[in-house]
């Protein structure tokens, strides 16, 4: 699909210092039911963000009006759960564009890289280091720069790097997807299909 | 000359990559693909907008569970934007010449469920699906993972996706179960020493004595359950068992062709020297039936002992306290004895022949109690059909137990079946994520024999008081 471009992004972060915040609550299974990929960002931490009566929660943090950004800072194993790349689409509809966590879990960040959300894998050490500067600044400014493969609190210069392999690094660079790719390779794959034992 | 000795995972593995990418992922290619209702349709919508096909449309299996009613089922579905995505998937399997079972076919079901008992999983495939639990599919030793919407696209434009090669890890249980303990037992045993992320980044075999002596159906529940300690994928080399239950499915092969397929299956297992990333032996004499207490499937413990102290855990305690707050849960509490709500028994972890038996064993006899709403849900309508010919459903009927019609149901709550919020459900799936079985449910995840016991006595109960 297409998506921005990501090259430097430098913006403050909404802080999310839960662990293990699984799909079903980035997006309830009750909104999976579109068959278009817009649209998700109203329903994004559905039941963290809204009470039963459709009220705002005021102590959720999407919430609050001190915080805000391209940029979701979480606790360890953001994502985990199920497959359902709604909750990358909802996290980009609602405006974010890189999540930052100390551990990912697989499909997540899978999902995330294939449609234009960075996730930044730094250490345990770094993320308290962010929440701690969001905390003390709600408009503290973090520079994701993903031709350097850094994350840097502007305010302190504390700096860390971060991994992506180099195929997908070009291809967020560039706002590529994979299926260009692929149909590229055609013939090569219809030779291996042809010689395939099932 | 002696090739390198290597895993079954990585004689899979390498025999799917159509090429490799310097510093990137693998292209690998993708035996076979199941494609269902909720994460399909932008999949088709992408191909619409690219102009593109489906490359190997044969290749492709779509079946109707996530949102669809377990109850009168041969009546239009109500909710309006569930029937927009059932028909959606209805035009577009057409559309492409795509298999489809859709609702009221006589194969329809869950498709974690509907693959195996069709023959379309086979050992040694590559098997993908828009859905986490495609993991089950690795008890007949395929490879087999849950995929985002964008490689379900991708499959179907090229049958190919792009991965990296995850890590290897093997987990032996040595030893045999003890009379009570089932084999999401030792799922839940497994994943609360792992954490729901201590296998996030590995591709698991399951090996050791246990899951030799397993069935089919057991290897498939705890295959399935792999994801829920965040690996891609689990495991079981193919062997008589696997065969056995294979010979004579509609989509196995038949004649020579059969002769030749287990000649080569025979040949997917793990060299004696081959290593592995990480591994974990464990005993089953270790091993008694389980039950969640927490928010994450990693949150069990051994039915008989308390709820954990926040010190006892890995995590933050801020999280700990947060997760036993949503379940109205102390720190070391007992968890036998408490009250429940609801019980459901079904979904892709557990939702086959064997799981309606083990909850038969149990209920036989007995009534279920007055205080429990009871979701009996076939995992297809094969499953369905065994548990009237067997006589389960008389037993059900007579312990006022009613059978649902299959689907995913209140495992993820996407139709009807939803547990109202702060009801307390003994659950056979997978997750019990805050909501995940309905805003503001409470989800214990456990075997069909704990979930028996519980509908029976209206509590948390050890299944081994009536075995």
């Amino acid at each position: 699909m297409a998506y921005d471009k990501f090259t430097v992004l430098t913006s403050s972060a909404v802080p999310l210092p839960i662990e293990n915040v699984d799909t079903d609550q980035i997006i309830p299974a009750r909104f999976l039911k579109a068959t278009k990929r817009e649209g998700f960002g109203d329903n994004l931490f559905r039941d963290w963000r809204y009470a039963n009566d459709e009220t705002p929660k005021a102590d959720f943090v999407l919430n609050n009006p001190i915080y805000s950004g391209k940029i979701l800072v979480a606790g360890k194993n953001f994502g985990s759960g199920s497959s359902r790349e709604h909750a990358a689409w909802a996290l980009y509809d609602y405006g974010f564009r890189c999540v930052v966590s100390s551990f990912f879990a697989d499909i997540f960040k899978g999902n995330a890289l294939n449609i234009g959300i960075l996730p930044v894998q730094i250490s345990a050490e770094f993320l308290d280091k962010l929440f701690l500067a969001i905390e003390a600044d709600p408009n503290a400014e973090i520079e994701v720069n993903l031709p350097e493969q850094t994350i840097t609190i502007l305010a302190t210069g504390e700096q860390e790097s971060f991994d992506i392999n180099g195929y997908k690094k070009h291809n967020m660079m560039n706002g590529f997807d994979d299926i260009d790719y692929l149909q590229a390779m055609k013939e090569e794959i219809t030779a291996f299909t042809a010689a395939s034992l099932y | 000359m002696q090739n390198q000795p290597t895993t079954l995972f990585d004689k899979v593995w390498d025999a799917h990559v159509v090429r490799k990418i310097e510093d990137g992922p693998d292209i690998f290619f993708i035996d076979r693909h199941f494609i269902h209702e909720v994460t399909s349709p932008v999949a088709f919508l992408g191909l619409e907008n690219r102009g593109i096909g489906v490359l190997y449309p044969e290749r492709t299996f779509a079946t109707a569970d996530h949102n669809t009613p377990t109850i009168n089922q041969h009546l239009p579905v109500e909710d309006p934007l569930s029937a927009k995505q059932l028909k959606a998937l209805e035009t577009n399997t057409a559309k492409y010449g795509i298999s489809h079972w859709g609702l009221g076919h006589h194969k329809n079901g869950i498709v974690h469920v509907i693959g195996p008992e069709n023959g379309i999983t086979l050992p040694g495939m590559t098997i993908v699906c828009g859905d986490s639990h495609t993991s089950t599919h690795g008890a007949f030793g395929a490879i087999a993972f849950g995929i985002g919407t964008s490689e379900v696209e991708m499959v179907l434009a090229s049958q190919c996706i792009m991965q990296p090669k995850p890590k290897k890890m093997r987990i032996k249980v040595n030893g045999s179960l003890s009379k009570g303990v089932a084999p999401k037992d030792v799922a839940l045993y497994i994943i609360s020493k792992l954490t729901s992320a201590g296998a996030t980044g590995y591709f698991v075999e399951y090996a050791g004595e246990v899951f030799e002596n397993m069935s089919m159906e057991g290897r498939m529940t705890v295959c399935n359950m792999s994801i829920e300690m965040g690996a891609r994928g689990g495991m079981v080399a193919p062997d008589e068992t696997t065969f056995a239950y294979l010979n004579g499915r509609e989509h196995a092969p038949k004649g020579e062709a059969w002769e030749k397929a287990v000649a080569y299956w025979k040949t997917l297992k793990t060299d004696a020297d081959a290593t592995f990333d990480k591994e974990y032996v464990y005993d089953a004499a270790d091993i008694e039936p389980m039950i969640t207490y927490g928010t994450n499937p990693g949150m069990g413990t051994g039915i008989s002992r308390n709820i954990p102290t926040a010190e006892e855990m890995e995590g933050g305690k801020s999280t700990y306290d947060k997760a036993l707050n949503y379940m109205g849960f102390q720190e070391n509490d007992s968890m036998i004895g408490k009250a429940i709500d609801y019980v459901f028994i079904g979904s892709c972890t557990n939702g086959r022949i064997e799981d309606f038996r083990a909850f038969a064993s149990i209920v036989k006899g007995r009534k279920k109690a007055d205080s429990v709403t009871a979701w009996i849900v076939p995992g297809s309508h094969v499953v369905e059909a065994q548990i009237k010919e067997e006589g389960i459903l008389d037993i059900l009927t007579e312990a006022g137990f009613e059978l649902r019609q299959p689907g995913c149901s209140a495992c993820l709550a996407m139709n009807e079946d939803k547990i109202p919020a702060g009801k307390y459900a003994v659950s056979t799936s997978n997750r019990n994520f805050e909501g995940r079985q309905g805003p503001g449910a409470r989800t214990l995840l456990a075997s069909p024999l704990v979930a028996a016991a519980a509908a029976v006595t209206g509590k948390i109960t050890d299944p081994r008081e009536f075995l």
